[in-house]
Formats: C-alpha cells, structure tokens, sequence
C-alpha cells in the first residue's frame, strides 16, 4: 500500500502533444503506449464516472484537479461496463485510498483494464496549453521515451475531427431498464454512448427504458410502442452521425416526442437543420453555468462535450415541424446548450441539452429536465387519449 | 434583475475590534462591501468601533462612524443619516446581533430601515438550534435524507442533565446565538457538564443551550453557499478539516478543495447545503453550512450554518479567487449572479463554481505561550488568535508552506530533534488535540508507527496521515542520500520541506542548502489563482509558488516595490499592520510604481487581490521571499522592498535580504539594528543626552542578578529582540528573577535577557513620527491611561495627551527627532517614554509603523502610512506637506485645534477564551506582556465622553449608577480614595472587603463590608462578593492586584473576583487611573446622552482650522 511513487521502481512516461510540446512523468496505470485527443476535464470530483463516460473514448484526459485517486475505485459508481478514456493525465497520484465505499485502488482497476496513466505531470501548464492552442493528438508511452520518435507517431494517429465512435461503444443488443415503482411511459433510448445514470434517473420517474443499437431503425423504435425517444450522449464528431441523424428526423416525423442529452443535442441540432462545429478545447468539466433563457435561471452543469451546435441565439427558426430555438445558453461563452422544438401552437415537442442532466459527475441542478420529459410524454399522453375518445 | 433603485442609501455595520473568533477578515469583507456599494452609487453609512480598519478609513464610506457598535449609538446613527437600508450579514455576529437587536427594539420600523442579505426570520432560522434542526430534517432532497445530530434544546440545568441521559455521554454542548464557539464544549461526565453548560446558559443572551450526540472523531466539512434574488445558488467552495469532529473549525488545519469525497458523497452534500440555504431563506448573499460524516459508513450530518459572511468566506474567497463579500453585497442590492463579472476571468459570470487546479491549507496560530496556565486542548471553543494560508499544487507542498508561514519555530515538521518519549507515549499524547499534535505524529512516525496507528489514536483520514508518512518519507530520502542532487531537492521542495529542514536533515547551514540549490537551478515557479483550473486566461496577477514547470508571472515595465505582510496574526501583531502594508499598496499605485504585495494571512485586506498590483501568496520567511524577489526581479525593474510596515515579521527578515543583496527602502538594517540592539540603542541614547531607565544585559543567571541588585527591585526583564512584550515580567525579589529566567528564557550569550529598572507609578507615552533624514514629523503623541508596566498593546491611551504640558510635548519633540537622527530613520518611528517627576524617560524605540499607526491616523486624520512609504521611496516630508498628504509647515499631530476630537483607544482582552486544564478561569490581570487581541476607539470632545464611548465599545460599558465592589491593594489605597468618594457622591452604593472599606470610612464615605470567597458564606446566609457579582448584584468592580507580580501567582481571592467578572461580565478596573478615567466617563455619560459623530464631520472642521492656521 505504501510503495513510494518516487521510488527507484518508478517507471519514467512521456507525453507528447502534436504540436511538439512534451512532458515528462512517471508511469501508472497499464504501462504501455496510447494515442488520443488530448482534452482536460476541469472537475474537483468523479474521476471514476469520468474515466468510464463512453464519451471520453479515444480521448486523453488531463484531470487539472491535482490530486487523483484519493477516494480509490468502488462497485457502484461506474457510468459503464468499463473505462473509456484513451489514457489519464494526473500531477498527484493517491498512494492510498480512504473511503468507506471503496474496493480497489484507481491505479489497480487501470492496471486491469489496461488503461495508461501518467502522472508527476504540471497539468497546469499542459492545460493552459490546450487552452492557448486547442485540443489536439496527443501520445502517452513507457516505452519510447524520445520524443521526436513518439511525436512521430502522434502524427499518424487518427485527428478527432470526422470520427465516427458511435459503433465502438454502442450496446449490441437491446437492453431494458425496468421503470421503478409504477410504470408510466416506454422510452426507446438510442444508445450513442449511454451513461448508466442517464436511465436510472428515467427509471426513478416510472419509465421504462429500452436500450437501443445505435443501428436501430425508425421500425425498431416503432416497434416499442414508445411514448417517447431518447438520443444519449457519445464520442466523436457530431457530423459523422448521419444515420443517427436520419433515424431523429424519422422520431420527428412520426410525432413521438424527443429529449436528447450532448450528442443527442446535435443530432438534434443536425436533424433541425443546424450545424455543429468543433470548439477549440471544449467544454469539460462539472461547474459550467448555463442560463435556461425561459426561465431565465442559472445552473451549475456537468459538461463534457468538443462540438457544439451553430444556432441563432436571439431568434426561433422555423422547421418543418414547427418552430426551433435556442433554449438554453453558457454564460461562459454563449455556446449553445439547448434546443427545443414547438408546434405552431406551441406544443414542446422535442428538446435538448448539450450538458449532462444526469450529473455523474456533477451537479444535480438540471435533474428537472427528466420531469420536462415526462411532462411532455404525458401531455402527448393525454391528447392521444383524448383523440381517440373524441 | 439589476440593481435597485428604490434605496439610495445603506448603512454597513463592521465587526468591531479583533477577539478570538473574529478578526480582521471582517475588515476584509467589509472594505469590499463599501467599495462595491460605493462603486454602485449607494451613500454608504458606516458603523466600527476598531481604528485599526482599513473599512473605517474615510474614503472608504461617506460617513464613517467610527462609534460603539451598541443599540443607543447605532439608532442616533440611523437618526441623523436615515439609511434607506441596512447590510449587516457582512460585520460578523456582532453585526448580525445587532442588527437583530434594532430589528426588535423597533428601530428599524421606526426608521423604515430595510434589513437587507437576510431577513431577521432567517438570522433566526440560522442561528436558532431548535429551528434550524426542524428545518433541515423537513428538507426535502432526492435521494439524500438530511440529518442533523440528535439533540434536545435545553434552559436549565435539570433539563441539561436530564437530555444527557437520554443521549448518552459524551455530548455537545453548545450556546444559542454565541460566537466562535463561546461556551461551548465537550463534556464526558456530569461534572464537566455541570461545568461547561453553566458557562453556556450564561454566555448565551438567551440562556439556551444545545445538548447533542457526539460526532467526534468523524470527518467533517465546510460549503461556502451563494444565493441570489432570483434563487441562483453556488457553492464556492469545499473545504475539509484536517483534523476530526471536536476541534472547533477555525482551530484546525483545513483544506480546500475536499479531499476525500468522491462525487456522489460531494453532490449529496452540496444538494442539501442549498437546500438548507433556501429553506433558511438567506435571500441574497453568503452562508457557510458545516457537515459531519461518519467514515465508517457515511452518514452525513449538518451541524451548522452562518446566515452571513463569515471566517471561512475569506479563507474560501482567498482560496478560491471568488470574492464572496464584494458579490455578496452586489446580490444585496438586486443583482442577480449572472449579471456580475468575474473580476479574474473578466469575460465570465459570477454565477459558476470555482474550481481549483490546487490545493490550500489554512493552519491556525495559536497563542498559548501567553497564557502559560491556560489548557492548550483544542475543542469547539475557538482559542487560536489568527491563521495562515498556504497555496501549493498539492497538499504536501501547501502544507510545508502553511506551517512555516506561521512564523512559530515549533510548527513546522521537525525531523531531526532528539525524541524523549516512546513510541506508546506519543501515541496516547496525539489522540488530545492540541496545537503541537501535528508534531507528535511525526515523531511517532519517526519512531515506526504505522499510519493505522496513528489513525486509531486520531481519527484524522487515512489519506491526511498517508500525507504526512509520504513527507516523513521524503525527508528520510534527504537524510540519506549520498549528495544532494536536484531531482533529490525537486523532490523534496514539491512535497513542502523548507531549506531550513533540509539544511537539518544534512547537517548544512541554510545558506549552503540555498547556494546549491540555486546552482542546480532548482527554483519555484509561480502559478496563478484563477477560480477556473486554467479554462479561461486569467486578468489579476494573484500567484502562488509551486515546484513545477512552467510559471506565469508576466513581464513588467514600471518599477516594482514589494511589500511584506505581517504574516499570520499573533497577540501584538494583528491588523494594524495589515492597515499599513494596504496604505503602502495605495501610496505606491498612486506614484507610479507596481505594487507587489507578500503576505500569507488569508483574513486580512492586504491578501485581496484587488489591493495592490500583484499578490503572492507566500509565506514571508527569507526563502520564500528571495524567490519572490528573483522572479519579479526577472520580470522587469525592482525598485526595492519594503520592510518597516508589517510589524516585526518581516523587519527580522531586513538583514537577511540586505545580505542577499535585496535593496531594502526605507530605513536600512543597519539602522533596524542600531535600535533594536540594546546595546547600540544605548549609545545613542548617551551622544544624545537621552536618559533611559538604567538597565543592563545578562548572559547568565547569575549575571541577571548581580545587574538586578546594581539596579535595585522592581526590576523589568525580558529576552532581547521581542514583539509584543513576549516573555516580558516585573520581578521583586532575587527569587523570582532566577524563576523567570529558569522558565522563561533560554539564556546565552547569544540569547541576552535585559533587565530594566521598572519605574513604578510613571506615566508612559508613546509616540509615532516620521523621520526624512532631515525633517522630523510628529505623528501623534499618546498619553497612556494605565502607569507603566502595562504593555502599551494592553494599555488604553488618550490622543492628544490628558495631562501632558505644553513643555513635555516639544521635549518629547526633541527627543524623537535625536533618536530618528540618531538611528538613521527613514520612514516611520515609534518611540516608548515614560515621564517620572520631571524626567523623560527613553524606554524602546522601533523604526518601523507601530500598532498604534492607524490610530493616530484616524485621529489626526493623516496618512501616516502612506507618507512613510513615500518617504521610503525618497519623498521628504517638506514635500508630502506641499502635496497636502501632511499637514503644513510648522503643524503636526500634537498641533492644539479647538475642532479636533479627543480620542481614546481601548484594548480588548480575550480573557473569556481561555481556561486551566482544571476548568478555571486564566487570570486577567494587566501586566507587560500583552494579552489583548484588539482595540477600539472612542472620539469625543472632551475625555470623559471619548472614554466612556471606548468602554462601550469594548463591551465593557461603565455604568451609570448601581453599586460598585472595591478592593484595593494596599500601596493603591491612597490613591484610589477620590475616585471611590466621587462614584459614592455620584450616588454608588460602595461595597468592599474589610480592609479597603476601613480606609473608604475614614474618609468618610459610606460603604458596607462584603465578604471575601475566601471568607466564605457568613453565618446568616451573607454573601461573598464572588456570589454578588454572580448573582448581578454589582455594577462595576475596582480591584487592583494584591503584590501580584511578588510570586507570580496572584492571590486567590483577586483572581476569583476577576473570574467571576468575566463569568457575568461585569466591567472590572484593575488601575488607579483606569478608575479615575472611568469616574469621568461615568460623570459624561451622567450629563446626557452622548452624541455621534463622523469622521468625515471632525475632519472638515479640522481642515477648516487647519486652514485658518496656515
């Protein structure tokens, strides 16, 4: 327990960005080689639900919360079968783990699950790097410690821009998460990159949510019955999703109502007929304010997203459907952080946001957005009964 | 919702003077406060007794009162400026209790003053035990089910003990609307209980106690929550304790972020603390919720919350770069967070969460050698007197540096000492929490003990103690090492060791340990606090050292002047210096120069980034601010650094730097020397024809004595180079003089004790001057109103002198000006004289600002600070006259204006904190080594009204009538028979004990016979004077000490008295002329109402005199 990190048996790493800047630390985790998209997450909190958020896929971490791995690594609060990320950046690895509810070691569970880690990293400067220059390839090794020859290799890894990463992380097979409580909808949830918090929190509010391929067709989804359709969160770019894309604009058709969390944001974005675009370094983190311009109230997010969607933020556009705009926006930066959808006589029939409402890690101010859902669901509920009654 | 504007005036209420418990980080809030409200248009009116605040400078409001903060003086504030509103969440509990104390009186209602940060119904929910504790389990929160500790309210004694019964020993106890844990304790048994909720009942103004399950040993936790009108809530920060539940949060080591929470536990916390915030109903503005978890199972329990700014909204401010009182006052008047900029990022809004890319550890400094009976067991009542903050990239390295900023050679971690005890001692000895255990733990580390020990015996998270081996472990590697490499010293500086510990740890002077370091050019960098973990670039140069790669400190091109900070405060270094190092910022941005701030006290208005240019957050020892040195040095011009305005933190620091080849403005070390070593002093006194009191220096035992016996008993002793009277004693006899230096010394030839002769029954005066080079400027002189032997800290004095003649004044004059001359001031002078017969003594001089800078400022409405800055950077006084900084050629501060007010400063001693291991109180009596921890100030135009005013705002208001207790020493007697004839024509009723009443008759007053504690009961149930005093029977009580200094242990029945007074604070007179100032006080107050008044008002008239004169 006790094995000093400045120990002689200390096994040196290299980081190298695309760029040519490198740091030198020393090894944890899986010793090895590994290549991302080098991003920082800014969180003080949930490393685990970070390092196994599917949307991290083939990213580098840098946490810039210096120390890591302090509470160890449990049963309970991972957001997936295993960790995502590429590879985790850290200054100060925990040599111990002090919490009531832990299992293992962080350093162990990456070591199991193969996952390379560096740390004696100054995490400050990389991040004001990534800050200044923008999210960029990135490699980490134990076993090619010369930089020009790692760098070498950074530059034949595949750039984040135009990555399609849904099918690497999307279930196989659908899954079903039983509705606590009475049931009360059916929700048909295209997994892009699900985290496990998302239908927990759908399953608290009597849904039943049916875990979707991210192939699934407009038949497939029909085929539920459901009273409403979910987009998740995931990797990649946002303009690669074109299936997913056509599969929304099929849900929109048909009238089932929709709610979609990040990527699930801009496929929405995308199926209203907006853009996305890359930000420069992202957005990632558990302490971004995002004024919800209804209501005109402010709430603390978990984020984690590299592309946004290209929207008018002071005006509605009009779709085939009926009326788009922007629902919510980052104080930041005034990146857009919501869509919503109207009918003519203003009916919400679809909505998003680009930040986590499900939290894990993160804030649970948003949570109301999963009562919006089923508030929408039922209202669509009552109106359908109500026409077949009349 | 942008600000309102249906108020166009508040009035802020500050915190009055510095006490245990609450410090000058209210100045801190309170001076953003104005300057926000001000910047928003607001009149701003405001309320502080302490002179020593840079709130109450007067550009800082537009009518500052600097007046008691008492119901009366506030409603004929509110009578003569009519605020529309009142903002009191920013003054502390004294602020807050009175606002609550006008709310009821109805003179808020009278006034149509609007309470505004909190309502009164929420400072109740808050404060109120038995209310918040319905509150919070009412809480409605998914998925968490808030608790608080099981409790039951209790208002007497049976009812105490009865709930103990229930609950099971041990329990809380803890008093209703008290603050800093003010008789509040722990109790094991039913004696203690007895014991500490007897002192509770009587400490709360609505004799209420809590008694409450006990949660020690388990983690616990602070949120600083934010709110505005619109119901947008943050949390600011996390900030988890060091130490275990029972030790009160401003005595332990705290850390920020939390370090060993993950996010459910984290998000389930910060879910409830806004819930609490909103149920409470804390509308707009800041409050600081606590949180208990059980470690075995995490169980969470909220214990508390401050419906206010409070000590850790600075530490968190500081921490975190978000500055909770400047937005707190913002969301007071409308705004709603979104709309407020954040001043470090500049293009985001206040309305996020800071996140931190570091780690802070705030250690507390206690004071426990100043009062050597009291128990150093550290509880739930606050007894730690100031705090220092450190700032690394990871704990070990914040931690190393929060220590060493404490300026207290026993805190830092010593790994080479000698170790007497066995490893099973120190195991029993760490689980009392007291202010040396982080010590303990390393020895015992030092002798084998597994962190699985010490955890047993501390209940301090496993992750703290791994923290701690992972030092130990650290050093083992310098110990060992064959050579000292850089990776070896990289190591060793990222995890916190200081040169100095290297240097022990291989038996190597400080200096080489520095010299090879440097050639191995393994230096820090310095990051930068920017509330965001580098997300967005930061606009406010606010740094922090760190042994990491890259540095952020920005090339400049106007020429830099560092300023030290005065550190941590400490008995007889506080917040006046602070005052003077904020003087120096502003003086120095207005003359063109960057002004580098260097300070390590997160309470203070220095460590406000907004205050100067550029702010390191560092501690201020010789390390560290040849670092800051260097790197600002590679940054652009250094015009020099300023040492003769942070007290003696960082005047001790002046050669070392000079030696260094640092360029020290002002007056040069040489000169710092000259008049601080006795011996040099003494010479100059000689060519200046100064008498001083015949003294001379021992470097032994028997040396003291045979320089005592030349000298002749009373005898004044104390160890060369010492602040704030520390170890300092009047000796009667051989006896006690060899006492003292067996106990209080450590006696060399290199470590001197000096023994003066005492001059009994001499008036002391100090002086503040300033001194070019050429011209001298007399500041002010300070008449004190107590004799000397008290510690002019301790003593309360009159600005312009009471009885002082016109002739003793330019003696005075004369004598500062060959002693400025003579040391080679340049900059600021402080001089001790005492007056005996017709001869002026010459008792210390210190060529720095003293304590009393602010307060000669404000009552001669002069910048000295600021004139002594400049005169360091070159000015002449004949020029700062010529600006209008000073007043005109041929005035000064001893000039007689018939518009000037008299002023009056008051000490305020912590005497309440402060208990024996065996429960009782420690004695309170005045002596040379200062004890208090504040002042105030009291302005009138005559004496009796100004020191009245200085009672009352030192919570010891004298009374009008009643009865007063006397009991006099014998050589005090004589004396003290006008005063006590005059409160008996003022129609006292006189009681006293047999002696003193014998006297009193002769001299025909009527007075009756009390009986002494020591006498106990009389046959017929007749009580002593104890029991009286207990039972409120007296209104004010004279007593001076029985041969106290003969044996060092003062007679019991004079203590006991004393106690008793504290216990039902009663105000209690231990001087003469503490008594005779009092008797004109009561004869004021007796006239009729007393009125207020503004700085702003006495200083126009001042200047219209001024101006007459010239």
């Amino acid at each position: 327990m006790h094995s000093s990190l400045f120990s002689a048996q200390q096994v040196p790493a290299l980081l190298v960005l695309e760029d040519g800047r490198s740091f030198r630390g020393i090894s944890f985790g899986a010793q090895g080689e590994t290549f991302g998209e080098a991003v920082f997450s800014t969180g003080m909190s949930g490393y685990q639900e970070t390092l196994t958020d599917p949307s991290y896929h083939r990213q580098v971490v840098v946490a810039t919360a210096p120390h890591i791995g302090n509470t160890g690594w449990n049963d309970e609060d991972d957001e997936s079968g295993q960790i995502w990320v590429a590879g985790y950046v850290v200054r100060d690895l925990s040599r111990v783990r002090s919490n009531w509810r832990s299992n293992r070691s962080l350093d162990a569970e990456l070591r199991a699950q193969g996952v390379v880690g560096i740390a004696e990293v100054d995490t400050r400067a990389l991040t004001r790097h990534l800050r200044e220059r923008g999210a960029m390839r990135v490699g980490i090794s134990t076993t090619e410690l010369d930089p020009a020859k790692l760098l070498e290799r950074v530059l034949q890894a595949p750039p984040m821009a135009g990555a399609n990463l849904v099918a690497d992380v999307t279930v196989l097979q659908p899954e079903v998460t039983e509705a606590m409580g009475e049931k009360r909808f059916t929700v048909a949830a295209i997994d892009l990159g699900i985290k496990d918090m998302t239908p927990t929190r759908m399953s608290e509010r009597g849904i039943e949510v049916h875990l979707l391929p991210a192939g699934a067709g407009i038949e497939q989804v029909r085929a539920l019955g459901p009273d409403g359709v979910f987009f998740s969160n995931g990797p990649g770019d946002p303009a690669a999703a074109d299936e997913a894309v056509a599969l929304l604009t099929q849900v929109l058709d048909a009238g089932l109502p929709y709610f979609g969390i990040c990527f699930g944001n801009q496929i929405f974005g995308r199926a209203l007929g907006f853009g996305t675009y890359k930000l420069k370094y992202g957005h990632r983190g558990i302490n971004q304010p995002v004024m919800d311009l209804t209501t005109r109230k402010v709430e603390i997010t978990a984020q984690n997203h590299g592309f946004a969607v290209d929207a008018p933020l002071d005006r509605a556009t009009p779709t085939r459907w009926g009326e788009a705009r922007v629902s919510h926006v980052c104080l930041n930066d005034d990146v857009v952080e919501g869509l919503e959808l109207r009918s003519a006589d203003g009916a919400l029939l679809g909505f998003s946001v680009q930040y986590h409402p499900e939290a894990a890690a993160g804030p649970h101010d948003a949570a109301y957005l999963f009562d919006r859902f089923v508030d929408m669901m039922a209202v669509r509920a009552a109106s359908t009964t109500a026409e077949e009654n009349a | 919702m942008p600000r309102r504007n249906d108020i166009q005036s508040i009035l802020v209420i500050g915190s009055g003077p510095i006490v245990i418990g609450q410090a000058c980080e209210f100045d801190y809030s309170g001076t953003q406060a104005c300057r926000v409200l001000r910047e928003e248009g607001f009149r701003v009116i405001l309320v502080n007794s302490n002179p020593a605040t840079i709130m109450t400078d007067p550009e800082f409001a537009d009518a500052t009162y600097i007046e008691p903060i008492q119901p009366d003086y506030l409603e004929q504030v509110i009578a003569a400026e009519r605020p529309d509103a009142l903002l009191a969440t920013l003054g502390g509990q004294t602020a807050l209790n009175a606002a609550v104390a006008l709310h009821d009186s109805g003179v808020l209602a009278k006034y149509g003053v609007e309470l505004i940060g909190a309502s009164v119904e929420a400072i109740q929910k808050g404060e109120d035990r038995e209310k918040f504790k319905e509150i919070v389990a009412a809480l409605d929160v998914p998925g968490v089910k808030p608790e608080v500790a099981r409790s039951a309210i209790c208002h007497t004694m049976d009812e105490v003990l009865a709930a103990a019964g229930h609950l099971g020993y041990p329990v809380v106890v803890r008093p209703s609307f008290t603050m800093g844990g003010v008789g509040s304790g722990f109790a094991h048994d039913e004696a203690e209980l007895h014991r500490i909720a007897g002192s509770g009942l009587t400490a709360s103004p609505t004799t209420e106690v809590l008694i409450e399950e006990s949660i020690l040993g388990w983690k616990e936790y602070e949120l600083e929550v934010m709110r505005d009108k619109a119901d947008n809530v943050v949390i600011v920060c996390s900030i988890e304790n060091f130490d275990p539940m029972g030790v009160h949060t401003g005595d332990s080591i705290t850390v920020a972020p939390a370090m060993t929470l993950t996010d459910r536990e984290y998000q389930a916390m910060r879910d409830v603390g806004i819930a609490v915030i909103r149920a409470v109903g804390v509308d707009t503005g800041g409050c600081n919720i606590q949180f208990a978890i059980n470690p075995d199972n995490g169980r969470m329990i909220v214990i508390e919350m401050n419906p206010r700014v409070s000590r850790s909204s600075a530490l968190a401010s500081k921490a975190t770069g978000f500055p909770i009182a400047k937005i707190a006052a913002k969301v007071a008047v409308g705004y709603t967070l979104d709309e407020i900029p954040n001043d470090i990022t500049a293009e985001t809004p206040a309305s996020f969460e800071p996140t931190l890319d570091y780690v802070v550890v705030k250690a507390p400094r206690f004071a426990f050698e100043k009062f050597p009976t009291a128990d150093s067991t550290l509880t739930t009542h606050m007894k730690s007197v100031g705090e220092a903050m450190a700032i690394g990239r990871n704990f070990t390295e914040a931690l190393g540096k929060a220590l060493r900023s404490l300026e207290d050679s026993k805190a830092g971690f010593d790994f080479t000492s000698p170790i007497a005890e066995s490893l099973d001692e120190l195991l029993v000895a760490m689980k009392r929490p007291h202010d040396g255990r982080l010590n303990v733990v390393m020895k015992a580390y030092r002798l084998g003990a597994t962190p699985a020990e010490v955890y047993e015996a501390t209940k301090i998270d496993p992750w703290f103690l791994d923290q701690l081996q992972l030092v130990f472990e650290v050093a083992e590697q310098v110990r060992n090492a064959p050579e000292l490499t850089a990776d070896l010293l990289r190591l060793a500086k990222r995890h916190g060791l200081a040169d100095t510990q290297i240097a022990k740890l291989r038996n190597l002077s400080t200096d080489v340990v520095r010299g090879v370091r440097w050639a191995l050019g393994v230096r820090p960098v310095y990051k930068t606090v920017d509330t965001c973990a580098a997300e967005f670039a930061a606009h406010t140069p606010y740094h922090y050292s760190s042994y990491d790669e890259e540095t952020e400190v920005e090339p400049r091109t106007r020429p830099a002047v560092l300023i030290l900070g005065s550190g941590p405060n400490r008995i007889g270094q506080g917040i006046e210096f602070d005052y003077s190092c904020v003087h120096a910022a502003m003086a120095l941005r207005g003359a063109g120069y960057e002004a580098v701030m260097v300070n390590c006290n997160p309470e203070t208005v220095s460590t406000d980034y907004d205050t100067s240019d550029r702010l390191y957050f560092e501690p201020l020892t010789l390390e560290d601010v040849l670092e800051v040195y260097h790197a600002e040095s590679l940054a652009g011009p250094v015009a020099g650094v300023i040492v003769q305005l942070g007290g003696q933190t960082p005047l001790k620091l002046a050669q070392g730097l000079k030696d260094a080849g640092v360029p020290i403005v002002g007056t040069p070390p040489e000169a710092i020397e000259l008049a601080e070593e006795r011996g040099a002093f003494g010479n100059v006194l000689t060519e200046a024809g100064l008498p001083a009191p015949q003294y001379g220096m021992a470097e032994s035992s028997a040396e003291a004595l045979v320089i005592a016996h030349e000298i002749g008993y009373p005898v004044l002793v104390r160890p060369s180079y010492v602040l704030g009277g520390r170890g300092m004693e009047i000796v009667y006899d051989d006896a006690s003089l060899a006492g003292y230096i067996e106990r209080a010394t450590d006696i060399t030839p290199a470590h001197p004790v000096l023994v003066d002769r005492f001059l009994d029954d001499a008036i002391e005066i100090d002086v503040d001057a300033l001194f070019d080079g050429t011209e001298l400027y007399l500041g002010g002189v300070m008449e004190h109103i107590e004799e000397a032997g008290i510690h002019s800290g301790d003593s309360a004095c009159s600005l312009p002198p009471i009885t002082l003649g016109n002739e003793v004044v330019e003696q005075i004059r004369t004598s500062t000006e060959a002693i400025a001359r003579g040391v080679g001031v340049r900059g600021l002078l402080n001089i001790q004289f005492a007056l005996l017969g017709d001869v002026l003594y010459v008792l210390e001089a210190n060529p720095r600002a003293s304590r009393t800078v602010p307060f000669v400022s404000k009552a001669t409405d002069t910048p000295l600070a600021k004139a002594a800055t400049r005169i360091s950077l070159g000015a002449t006084i004949a020029e700062l006259r010529a600006e209008g900084m000073l007043r005109k050629d041929g005035l000064d501060g001893t000039t007689t204006l018939d518009a000037a007010p008299i002023a009056v400063k008051e000490a305020v001693m912590p005497f309440n904190r402060f208990r024996t291991a065996d429960g009782s109180w420690v004695d309170t009596l005045l002596g040379p080594e200062m004890k208090s921890t504040g002042e105030v100030m009291g302005l009138d135009v005559t004496f009796g009204t100004a020191f009245a005013k200085s009672q009352a705002a030192s919570f010891g208001a004298v009374p009008t009538g009643g009865t007063v207790f006397v009991s006099v020493a014998n050589r005090d007697k004589r004396h003290a028979i006008f005063p006590v004839k005059r409160l008996a024509d003022l129609g006292f009723t006189v009681v006293a004990t047999e002696g003193t009443a014998q006297v009193l008759r002769r001299q025909d007053v009527d007075v009756t016979v009390i009986r002494k504690a020591s006498q106990g009961p009389g046959p017929n149930g007749e009580k002593t004077v104890v029991q009286a005093i207990l039972d409120g029977e007296i209104d004010l009580i004279f007593n001076t000490p029985q041969g106290a200094s003969k044996h060092g242990n003062p007679r019991r029945d004079g203590w006991e008295i004393r106690s008793a007074a504290i216990l039902a604070d009663v105000p209690c007179v231990t001087t003469v002329q503490g008594l005779s100032a009092c008797v004109q006080g009561i004869e004021a107050l007796r006239r009729g109402t007393v009125g207020v008044r503004s700085l702003q008002a006495w200083s126009a008239d001042v200047r219209a005199e001024l101006a007459a004169l010239a």
